[in-house]
């Protein structure tokens, strides 16, 4: 006999009928055991986790359906099927409407009930494979991944755990490469939408032509192309959550559209005519000064207002450097094991390198810095030449294009004039429109 | 090892029928059988609220029977087990006693004209599949094997007349275990 032996307990006064039954199912390879009433079944529960139960609705002292009750209780994944003389019929459709999966009038014919016992078993391998996916969610599912000790990290734990249980709106500020989507993962992970989908959309990395499209599907012909129905990312983020990152890049059009599925869960496919109603979850993320993009009139103030209800701010890497050490270990534990290599030390000259830098790329430029660092030193103890951060002889070389240098001048230019536009524009020789341009290409922030 | 064939009421026809299936079972399993006379008249486990006969009752009294060897029990009557409406054969896992009965087999039954030739092929698979089971062996998920659980004679005309290569095996094993 082994564990994953499928079992069933028989529960019946009469002991022809247990003894009868037991014998049939110890043939179909079952671990078969029987109580002759309701208490003796229910002190089996704790032994052994039973996948079906065959019960008999009358029997002396405990009932059936009170058996029933406490089966449900203390065991409730497991498949219960209630027998019955012919009399009593409503009271097995009282148990199933109870929870019983089925129920039997005896004498049972064999085939029938054999079927039942196969489809039951069906059904508890199913239960026992779904709390097994939904527990290994579970796992998945936690703050963990967000490393980090510093007090903006312990508050953003706190934030997500609060957030948990509540489906409101969140907007998840903070520079490129601070872990925005880690966060947005975190959120959808730790609430009860877990087991559904979260649907991430870069905003800005999709054409504004385009977007519409990848957000509301379409239907088979809506336009030259769509030779088939397309399903949208709000479609499949239906119970779960749609992740919308650079909220702030998106055309004004969109906005529009944004807000009217955001207001009233409602949507048109493109070409379709009927309207699709959807529940989801909305996490958006931005780098960009959004109250300012209202102010230049780049970003609509009531979607800003209806996406800003409960706001994360992630503290840049250089505003918590105390978690570097943390971060490093992580990285190096990571890439160790990506890499197939031994586990590298941090030498302090190392470390040091790393504190005293101020990682504009943040956690991005920490994490590429890293997998670097292993590559070179390949399994050795990191070193200060293995880091090609700020100080680095290698950095000195110019390495950034045209577009770069012109992205750090505005941006320089901008800080110089405490992003008074006109002032800006003006020293840069341009008009006031391009710089808006400029500053929405570049993804400038204040 | 031998296998002891015990007719219950079976009639003149019915030894001849016995005699039969005592042919076959030896060819397909190799090993001795022995025809058994039965002295009891199996009306002791008639049920008259049901008109059937209770096949526990009726494996006890072949349970108790002299000999260790097992024994498989023939009869013409209409079988069950309290929980079934019928059976059509019964045997205790890895016990002594085993019954088959060739009332749900008989094409008669079922208002058909008689089959003397296919009811012995039914026979021959139902006894298999006791015998089986005295040995040990559960039920096997190749619907094609003489092991796979069947629960009406239209089953038993659909199930293949071998058993599967690893009940094959386990049978062997069983058997040489007991020479």
């Amino acid at each position: 006999m082994t564990d994953s032996q499928q079992s069933l307990l028989i529960v019946d006064d009469e002991f022809s009928v247990r003894d009868s039954l037991t014998g049939w199912f110890k043939k179909d390879g079952y671990k078969v055991d029987s109580a002759e009433d309701g208490r003796t079944a229910l002190s089996k529960l704790p032994q052994h986790d039973w996948d079906v139960i065959l019960l008999d609705i009358k029997m002396p002292g405990m009932s059936g359906m009170e058996v029933l009750t406490s089966i449900r209780e203390k065991s409730p994944d497991s498949v219960v099927i209630m027998l019955t003389a012919h009399g009593s019929i409503d009271t097995a459709v009282q148990a199933m409407k109870e929870g019983a999966f089925d129920y039997f009038t005896k004498p049972a014919d064999p085939e029938k009930l054999s079927h039942v016992i196969r489809k039951a078993m069906e059904v508890r391998k199913l239960k026992r494979e779904n709390r097994l996916l939904k527990e290994k969610l579970n796992d998945l599912s936690r703050t963990h991944e967000i490393i980090g000790n510093s007090p903006a990290i312990q508050e953003i734990k706190e934030q997500i755990r609060i957030l948990a249980n509540n489906d409101v709106t969140v907007l998840i500020r903070g520079e490129s490469g601070t872990g925005k989507e880690l966060i947005a993962r975190a959120i959808h992970a730790s609430g009860p939408r877990r087991y559904f989908s979260l649907v991430p959309v870069n905003c800005g990395a999709i054409a504004e032509s385009l977007l519409e499209s990848e957000l509301f599907g379409h239907e088979k012909g809506a336009f030259t192309g769509a030779q088939h129905r397309h399903k949208g990312k709000i479609e499949m983020a239906n119970d779960g959550t749609l992740f919308l990152d650079e909220i702030g890049s998106i055309g004004m059009k969109m906005q529009v559209e944004l807000l009217r599925v955001l207001e009233t869960k409602e949507y048109t496919r493109i070409g379709g005519s009927k309207s699709v109603k959807v529940d989801f979850r909305v996490v958006c993320a931005t780098n960009q000064n959004l109250e300012q993009l209202v102010e230049f009139g780049a970003f609509r103030h009531d979607l800003y207002f209806r996406i800003n209800v409960f706001t994360i701010q992630v503290p840049p890497l250089r505003e918590r450097r105390d978690d570097i050490p943390l971060l490093v270990d992580h990285f190096i534990d990571m890439f160790a094991v990506k890499m197939d290599l031994t586990r590298p030390e941090m030498t302090p000259e190392a470390m040091k390198r790393l504190m005293e830098h101020d990682w504009p790329g943040n956690i991005r430029e920490l994490s590429n810095t890293m997998e670097r660092a292993m590559v070179l030193s390949q399994g050795n103890a990191i070193i200060p030449e293995h880091l090609q951060v700020q100080g680095n002889p290698s950095q000195k070389v110019p390495d950034s294009s045209i577009d770069d240098m012109v992205k750090d001048h505005v941006s320089q230019t901008l800080e110089a004039q405490n992003w008074n536009i006109s002032k800006a524009a003006q020293i840069l020789g341009i008009d006031r429109a391009t710089l808006y341009n400029k500053i929405k290409k570049y993804n400038l922030r204040s | 090892m031998f296998l002891q064939l015990a007719p219950f009421n079976l009639g003149k026809d019915g030894f001849i029928l016995l005699a039969q299936l005592r042919d076959r079972l030896v060819t397909r399993l190799g090993i001795n059988i022995q025809l058994r006379h039965i002295e009891t008249d199996p009306d002791f486990a008639w049920n008259a609220r049901r008109n059937q006969y209770d096949t526990s009752k009726l494996l006890g009294l072949l349970d108790k029977m002299d000999g260790s060897n097992p024994i498989l029990g023939v009869c013409s009557v209409d079988l069950y087990i309290p929980i079934f409406t019928f059976v059509l054969g019964e045997a205790h896992l890895g016990g002594k006693a085993a019954l088959v009965s060739t009332f749900r087999l008989d094409n008669a039954t079922y208002g058909l004209s008689p089959d003397p030739d296919l009811m012995l092929d039914r026979l021959e698979k139902v006894a298999l599949h006791e015998f089986a089971h005295l040995l040990g062996l559960v039920h096997c998920p190749d619907s094609s094997c003489l092991m796979n659980a069947v629960s009406s004679v239209e089953e038993v005309d659909l199930r293949g007349d071998a058993y599967c290569t690893t009940c094959h095996q386990f049978l062997r094993q069983a058997i040489e275990k007991r020479k």
